[in-house]
């Protein structure tokens, strides 16, 4: 104790101060968290509400938000009968699920498959964080390269091997961008898994053991539902950041051939920078928030019934051992 | 667990191996091309029989250079300058969050402000908010709301100090974007913070208060030194999103407080790429990420996994 009343340098205080002190005692939660609840209410509070006011305006981007007039929700229901719009809608959930569920079943089966102890495991961990550290513009760039119809990569090895070329951004330009989604992000749900599959009871798997559990038996009626919380929140980091992903595409394809990979965010941009319609942009916006609460709420229910469940399961397998 | 590493099958020593390739291969790459000349990139006879140049980096950062590279008839790209940009916002950026991150973590914490749930389920909320989603209010509200009248005393002095036309706004500066990478990690620091919090024993801190230490003291002398590993964690992980975030700096910047990744995506989208050039810049950019990786991996493991796997 003598060490900290050294570091703080403080004696016994008097009266006077200690009424002082007190008076700071009570306000010092809201001096804690105000700073923080502030900068939150300005910088995104505020920016939310206005967004939400914006989008039942007819507003572009030479005029001023009070200069524009007020359309109700006339932007919402214009969206709703665009084509275009509604593309990318359907662009942005095929590749958000595609991704995700593609990725769960390399990071998991790779989770599955590497759990022992092999000892370049934390150099592989160290290695795979690289490419979820680096700038999605510098991701975009880099395969934007390896996928250059002459020059790149993997058209070089294909030709190398007497194999037709591959029109990589051109024709099968989805593809191309969940390939490098997946290269940057598989290592994420990898590592979460890991993480997952070490944090199980060991008990649980003595126990199947001892009764003769085959690996496959052990990885589907015990290792899987008891990860299975783990993973429904991993997944749903997951599909929160798909719908995020932007920068990777600009680069890419910035957005194109066509429409084929212009996902909402894409589309939220090119209408703000180039059409200069705030308030459809700020529509778009609103319903991209709308569908990832729906998604986000969703998963969260499930999530909470699946740990039940497997706080079930986990007792269940306690009591036999 | 005690026991002893078991000799294990080489195909798996083989699929690590594989697994390593697969993902520091196309890193690699974008190494060894960003010091290449461009005919050597595209003539592509061989990957590693080259002639190093640094003559990308010096053709990326002339505007910082102190002396003029030979191959430079001007100095076109303005890289230098674009990267003490971000320098300059990732880091006030990083500081300020974790400041007031820990601070909100604590005062959560210890005065039971709100449950830990809501704490979470706030900060799941706020990470579902794409950068897309802010673009528009953002560019709104920086340009026309959040304004200094030029008549007034502050506004006034800002327009003496640093010109501009018009009233003095929040966008176009450091300033403006800094505040909205704040306010964008806020909320994930607070939550990561509030786990590290939760274990500083209170003993600790009810001493210190014995003593006569203050609830600011105690904070800063008894709660922050312990926390280190966390604070570690969250500052890479804010730092990660300042330096590489495009979309609301490129909606935010003006013609002085570009950051990097808004020149690359601009010199992308010309027809003709000059790819050495944009390698050297892409590289300049990932160095900064690469080094947090290699020397703090375990504690970006801490902060990914935080929250997802409880225990």
């Amino acid at each position: 104790m003598s060490d900290i009343t050294a570091a703080t340098g403080m004696n016994q205080p008097r009266p006077t101060v200690r009424k002082a002190r007190r008076l700071a005692n009570r306000l010092s939660p809201y001096a804690f968290v105000g700073p923080a609840i502030i900068v939150l209410f300005i910088a995104l509070i505020i920016p939310l509400g206005y967004m939400i006011y914006g989008s039942m305006l007819d507003w572009t981007a030479s005029q001023s938000i009070g200069e524009a007039d007020f359309i109700g929700l006339k932007n919402y229901t214009d969206l709703w009968n665009d084509p275009r719009f509604m593309k990318s809608v359907s662009v942005t959930l095929r590749f958000a699920f595609i991704v995700v569920v593609v990725e769960l079943l390399i990071g998991v089966g790779l989770a599955l498959l590497l759990d022992r102890d092999i000892k370049g495991m934390t150099f592989l961990r160290t290695m795979f964080i690289l490419p979820m550290m680096i700038a999605p513009v510098v991701v975009g760039l880099m395969w934007r390269f390896m996928y250059h119809p002459t020059d790149g990569t993997f058209n070089r090895l294909l030709e190398k091997m007497d194999l037709p070329t591959v029109d990589w951004l051109g024709q099968h330009a989805l593809m191309s961008v969940i390939i490098a989604d997946i290269w940057q992000w598989t290592p994420f749900i990898f590592i979460l898994a890991l993480a997952a599959l070490q944090s199980l009871p060991r008990s649980a798997l003595e126990a199947a053991r001892i009764d003769g559990a085959t690996a496959w038996q052990q990885i589907i009626y015990i290792k899987l539902p008891l990860m299975m919380p783990v993973l429904i929140v991993t997944a749903l980091l997951r599909l929160i950041d798909a719908f995020k992903v932007l920068e990777v595409i600009l680069v890419l394809t910035n957005g194109g051939p066509g429409q084929e990979t212009q996902i909402l965010s894409h589309r939220i941009n090119e209408t703000m920078t180039e059409v200069r319609h705030l308030g459809e942009a700020a529509a778009m916006a609103n319903y991209l928030l709308i569908l990832l609460m729906a998604l986000t709420l969703g998963m969260l229910a499930f999530n909470n019934w699946q740990e039940k469940r497997a706080a079930r399961i986990r007792a269940a397998a306690e009591e036999d051992v | 667990m005690s026991h002893a590493p078991q000799k294990q099958n080489p195909a798996f020593y083989a699929v690590i191996g594989l697994l390593v390739f697969m993902s520091v291969g196309p890193v690699l790459l974008m190494f060894v091309n960003s010091f290449k000349l461009d005919v050597d990139i595209l003539s592509g006879t061989s990957g590693l029989l080259f002639f190093p140049t640094i003559q990308n980096y010096e053709t990326a950062l002339c505007d910082i250079l102190w002396y003029e590279p030979d191959h430079l008839r001007f100095c076109q790209l303005k890289f230098g300058g674009a990267f003490i940009n971000s320098l300059v916002i990732a880091i006030i950026s990083t500081v300020l969050t974790l400041v007031l991150g820990a601070m909100a973590a604590y005062g959560l914490v210890r005065f039971r402000f709100m449950g830990r749930d809501t704490v979470s389920t706030t900060t799941l909320l706020v990470r579902m908010v794409p950068p897309a989603v802010l673009l528009v209010p953002v560019f709104g509200l920086w340009n026309n709301q959040f304004c200094l009248d030029q008549d007034g005393f502050l506004g006034g002095w800002i327009k003496d100090m640093f010109g501009g036309r018009g009233d003095p706004c929040l966008a176009g500066t450091h300033s403006g974007i800094i505040l909205i990478y704040v306010a964008m990690n806020l909320p994930f620091v607070i939550w990561i913070l509030q786990s590290f919090i939760v274990q500083v024993p209170r003993s600790l801190e009810e001493a210190a208060r014995v003593d006569g230490a203050g609830p600011f003291q105690v904070f800063f002398k008894v709660v922050l030194p312990l926390i280190k590993p966390g604070l570690a964690a969250a500052a890479i992980f804010t730092f990660r999103i300042a330096w590489n975030e495009y979309l609301l700096a490129s909606a935010l910047s003006d013609r002085d407080t570009k950051t990097v990744p808004i020149l690359i995506v601009n010199n992308m989208s010309e027809f003709n790429v000059e790819w050495g050039v944009i390698m050297a810049t892409g590289m300049l950019l990932a160095i900064p990420p690469i080094i947090f990786t290699l020397l703090a991996s375990r504690q970006i493991i801490t902060g990914m996994t935080a929250g997802a796997v409880k225990g």
